[in-house]
């Protein structure tokens, strides 16, 4: 622990000492993970032994319903005081109102410019912080040794580059005599990180970028977007090497041993590692014309509107308690997130995992998208895709579609 | 002073008292809704700030949507497949269910089970039915036989019917109900006619039978189309996050209404659509009353 | 009775008729048969075929109810239900008696009101009803899953048909014996219309165990879900785990199913009776 958060957490323990200890509850929201529950839980016994005048009721959804019922309920008053949210959702929820700022005495903005990462600056609105993140997250390449074995490569080299993924991917796939697909050499699925790993990295390797620099406008409809949606896509749609929704979540297939590469964030390292009877590694994303890229995204918590008096101080304690290196740590175990604060996360230890290497190297120079409504942008990668695989349009027509459609949503956006 | 009311006063005094509760219920919990949809629907209220009027606005880009008017069609897809279908083989179903005895009961229950349970359940079932192999049941026994994998939930063609089978499914024991009722209701006496002039059981059903159970048929229709219109629980269920896909080719008005207002938070847009639903309803309502009359 | 007289013994075609019948009626419950015998299944059998399980286990069961949520929405959707329907058993008939049985000014319009209130579909007025719940603190709350169906047009309409088949002298003879209005209702007139209060009983409550739409509005909470909602959020959660979702259907359809199959006379003679479900 810093003397900054040695400090803040006095002053925050002061603050709280001048008020009488009366049982209060808080609500905490977060979506459905099972590591990231089993986590929060593990952190909310941890904190009720320590403060043992508050409770905190625990919270969740399916990720799909998520967001809505977030927005729902504090719009109605109801619903959370501490909530975890995509940093992508920050924009919409900001413009309704639904977050209070974190006061500077507890959580001192310059300590959290010093003391985590970069990129969760975006937190900051006019010099104010709006929510923390225990966590962030970036891409790597699971892979499972026993498919690569069976497909004659070795298990000890994965592909380093976007051909020798292609290579290795057609070579593990295989497909039953009528020609269905029994195992995936890599997995494309719509519940997956797929839409990053295409805008944040196989466009930044074709040498083109997904929006503007001040996230206004798209800019993938050009060649080097459709090369690298062609990257994407022809992994079902040329070479046979995957089937699109197979399995109907990527992770599915890969703990199934059915499929091969599962491209995905660092939040599946705890439930991988739960596989029972695979053999399996990481490795970092693999490069393209002599580019590497990566995607790093996090969850915050942040403390709704209508948190006030006892509750608003219970939740800045847990808020505080959750952004703990301990719990940092925790997380990490559990979860395999990585650990917000540089300090936490690049260890030597961590460094020469085999496991937290790969990601903690992405997150040198990785991308964040700015997003506008995540979710909604997410859709348009959705239909994209759709089109392509089962509607019969092309894939540049199909990229200049998704482009206009994600243009006018970002216009929109703006223009309120 | 209640003994000095006439009887007819105290008739009217004890009806009010009966209703106070009921008629204060009805007019906070349909007609003032009713009004407020309408009125929402010439706002922007989009549950982030103050509602304000904006006319037909949100009408004009409910028109201009081709998401409206996909779903729109859908809807009648919904319907224009379900109706014919269902009531195809319910009827066929009633009909020699009608004449059977042995074990009569039991086999109406077996046809009358589905529709006694969630729809919920049931779409989640069905859809993994639908999965691919090798997990889906309709696939794996396709290949098992050799005959191709089909997409279904995620064709752009065959995810509709995959959605409304369970639909028409849960449905039919409803329809054999009522069909067999009206199928008893059809008095001897005009069977014994027929035979006795020695009319084929074809011309019976066409010229006795169907004719005599219009009243039963144009209940049918009407139900039923409102039902067709109004599916949600299924298309919710059964495709990627509830959003009625691949590429809206699934989705129905209401999940539509439900997307603006409870995904969108643009209750003014969604009101605007439940306005749609609402006439169209009401034309359906109306044509069956006229029908009705006519006879 | 027509159908066992007007038609010869047995009839080869009968046989056939009867047999395709009964095959029809076994199909209709294999989603049912499939459902069960999944949920009696591993995980690595999901993909088996088979209809009676290798191995039939009753993990999946165990693992679900570990957890106290299934418990919580069963009694979320049962003590809804059941006050909803007891509400619309009480107003509904109180109301379609007094349309039925008393003589004032304003009771065609009081009626045709309530009528016309059939025509306007709940899709429309979920979006009002949310707003209100909102801005009222009704989210999340029993009373908000319950308050759109206390008392329903459908109920009022088929329980003053009824009541206006009970003769008038019999109240009037009521009165004379010096009976209050309400215990006329209550012991004369009521008791004459069980078989339509049954059916009412029997479709509100179906209609608000099945019902989807409204609860997954109203309720954020887990604690608060009821069945259905509960159901589809388990299930989008083990969206790759096909036999807990099948154990998760199958809790949820069966205990209501075995009670709905023992009354299924009486709500076949309701489905007749009033044609109409919730």
């Amino acid at each position: 622990m810093t003397l900054r958060t040695m400090i803040a957490s006095a002053a925050l323990g002061a603050a709280l000492l001048s008020t009488p200890a009366v049982a209060v509850e808080i609500e905490y929201w977060q979506y459905y993970f099972e590591g990231r529950v089993t986590a929060i839980d593990q952190l909310i016994e941890q904190f009720e032994a320590e403060n043992p005048d508050i409770t905190v009721k625990h919270t969740h959804f399916p990720y799909a319903q998520y967001r809505t019922k977030v927005a729902a309920a504090v719009m109605a008053g109801e619903g959370p005081d501490v909530v975890q949210l995509y940093y992508g959702w920050l924009p919409d929820f900001m413009k309704a109102g639904l977050l209070q700022p974190l006061p500077a005495e507890v959580f001192d903005p310059a300590t959290i410019d010093a003391e985590y990462f970069p990129i969760v600056g975006r937190m900051k609105i006019d010099g104010q912080y709006y929510g923390l993140p225990t966590a962030v997250r970036s891409l790597a390449m699971f892979y499972n040794k026993d498919l690569f074995k069976k497909a004659g490569l070795d298990p000890e080299s994965p592909p380093a580059t976007y051909a020798e993924l292609v290579e290795a991917a057609k070579a593990i796939a295989e497909h039953d005599s009528a020609g269905n697909l029994l195992v995936a050499g890599i997995t494309a699925t719509p519940v997956a990180q797929d839409a990053h790993w295409w805008r944040e990295v196989l466009i930044r390797q074709h040498g083109g970028t997904p929006y503007s620099d001040d996230g206004r406008t798209v800019t993938y409809n050009t060649p080097e977007g459709a090369a690298a949606l062609h990257d994407y896509t022809d992994m079902f749609m040329v070479h046979d090497a995957t089937e699109y929704g197979f399995m109907n979540e990527s992770q599915a297939s890969f703990a199934a041993q059915r499929a091969g590469i599962l491209i995905d964030g660092s939040f599946r390292i705890g439930a991988v590692q739960q596989m029972e009877g695979l053999d399996w590694g990481v490795a970092p994303l693999p490069t393209q014309n002599g580019v590497a890229s990566n995607y790093a995204s996090y969850w915050v918590n942040g403390i709704t509107r209508g948190t006030e008096g006892e509750e608003l101080e219970a939740s800045l304690k847990f808020l505080e308690f959750i952004t703990r290196p301990e719990a940092m740590q925790l997380w990490l175990d559990v979860v395999g997130e990585l650990p917000a604060r540089p300090e936490v996360a690049l260890t030597e230890g961590n460094l020469a995992n085999p496991v937290y290497g790969p990601f903690l190297a992405g997150l040198d120079g990785a991308q964040t998208t700015e997003f506008v409504n995540e979710s909604a942008q997410r859709q348009i990668w959705l239909d994209m895709i759709d089109r392509i695989n089962i509607g019969g349009v092309s894939v540049e027509d199909s990229l200049a579609e998704a482009a206009a459609a994600e243009q006018k949503l970002i216009d929109e956006f703006h223009a309120e | 002073m209640y003994d000095r009311l006439t009887i007819h006063q105290k008739q009217a005094f004890w009806a009010w008292v009966f209703l106070a509760v009921p008629v204060v219920f009805f007019i906070v919990v349909r007609f003032y809704p009713t009004f407020d949809a309408a009125w929402i629907s010439l706002t922007n209220w989009s549950l982030f700030r103050e509602p304000k009027f904006i006319g037909l606005a949100n009408y004009k880009e409910m028109f201009q949507d081709p998401v409206f008017w996909k779903v729109f069609a859908n809807t009648f897809k919904y319907l224009a497949l379900g109706l014919p279908v269902s009531l195809l083989i319910s009827f066929t179903v009633a009909y020699y269910l009608d004449r059977v005895r042995f074990m009569h009961g039991l086999i109406r229950g077996l046809y009358f089970v589905p529709y006694l349970t969630t729809a919920v359940a049931m779409a989640w079932v069905w859809r993994w039915f639908y999965q691919p192999v090798p997990i889906g049941l309709f696939n794996d026994a396709l290949s098992a036989v050799g005959l191709p994998q089909q997409p279904f939930l995620r064709s752009v063609d065959q995810a509709l019917p995959s959605v409304l089978a369970p639909a028409i499914w849960a449905g039919l024991g409803f329809q054999v109900i009522i069909f067999l009722a009206g199928l008893r209701a059809i008095p001897e006496t005009y069977y014994e006619a027929a035979r006795i002039d020695g009319v084929g059981a074809w011309t019976i059903l066409w010229e006795i039978t169907l004719p005599l159970l219009k009243p039963t048929l144009l209940f049918l229709i009407v139900i039923s189309s409102i039902g067709f219109l109004r599916i949600f629980d299924q298309v919710y269920n059964m495709t990627v996050d509830g959003q009625g896909g691949p590429l809206n080719a699934t989705r129905p008005l209401v999940l539509n209404i439900y997307n603006s207002a409870f995904v969108d938070y643009d209750m003014g847009y969604a009101t605007a659509q439940t306005m749609v639903l609402f006439l169209v309803l009401l034309v359906i309502t109306i044509v069956q009353l006229r029908l009705l009359r006519s006879k | 009775m027509s159908a066992a007289l007007h038609r010869p013994r047995i009839a080869p075609g009968r046989i056939v008729a009867w047999t395709l019948l009964a095959l029809g009626g076994i199909v209709m419950i294999m989603p049912f048969v499939f459902m069960i015998s999944t949920s009696l299944k591993t995980p690595e059998q999901v993909y088996d075929l088979r209809l009676i399980p290798l191995r039939p286990t009753l993990k999946n069961y165990v693992e679900l109810f570990a957890d106290a949520r299934f418990l919580n929405w069963f009694v979320n959707s049962l003590v809804t239900s059941t006050i909803v329907t007891l509400s619309v058993l009480f107003f509904d008939s109180l109301v379609g008696y007094t349309l039925a049985k008393y003589r004032f000014r304003g009771r065609s319009f009081v009626f045709i009101a309530i009528l016309s209130t059939l025509m306007i579909p709940t899709e429309m007025l979920v979006i009002p009803w949310y707003l209100m719940s909102a801005s009222l603190g009704w989210i999340d709350t029993y009373w908000g899953i319950m308050f759109p169906g206390l008392i329903t047009g459908f109920g009022v309409f088929l329980m003053r048909q009824f009541f206006s088949t009970v003769p008038d002298e019999l109240i009037d003879a009521a009165r004379i014996d010096g009976l209050s209005e309400f215990r006329i209702w209550w012991e004369i007139a009521l008791p004459l219309v069980t078989p339509a209060m049954s059916a009412l009983a029997i479709f509100t409550f179906l209609g608000n165990w099945t019902a989807f739409l409204w609860p997954l509005i109203v309720t954020s909470e887990k604690d608060l879900f009821t069945v259905p909602v509960g159901l589809s959020s388990f299930a989008s959660e083990n969206l790759t785990r096909w036999e807990m979702v099948m154990t998760g259907a199958a809790v949820s359809t069966i205990p209501t199913l075995i009670v709905f199959i023992v009354f299924q006379k009486y709500i076949i003679r309701g489905v007749v009776l009033s044609g109409l479900k919730g």
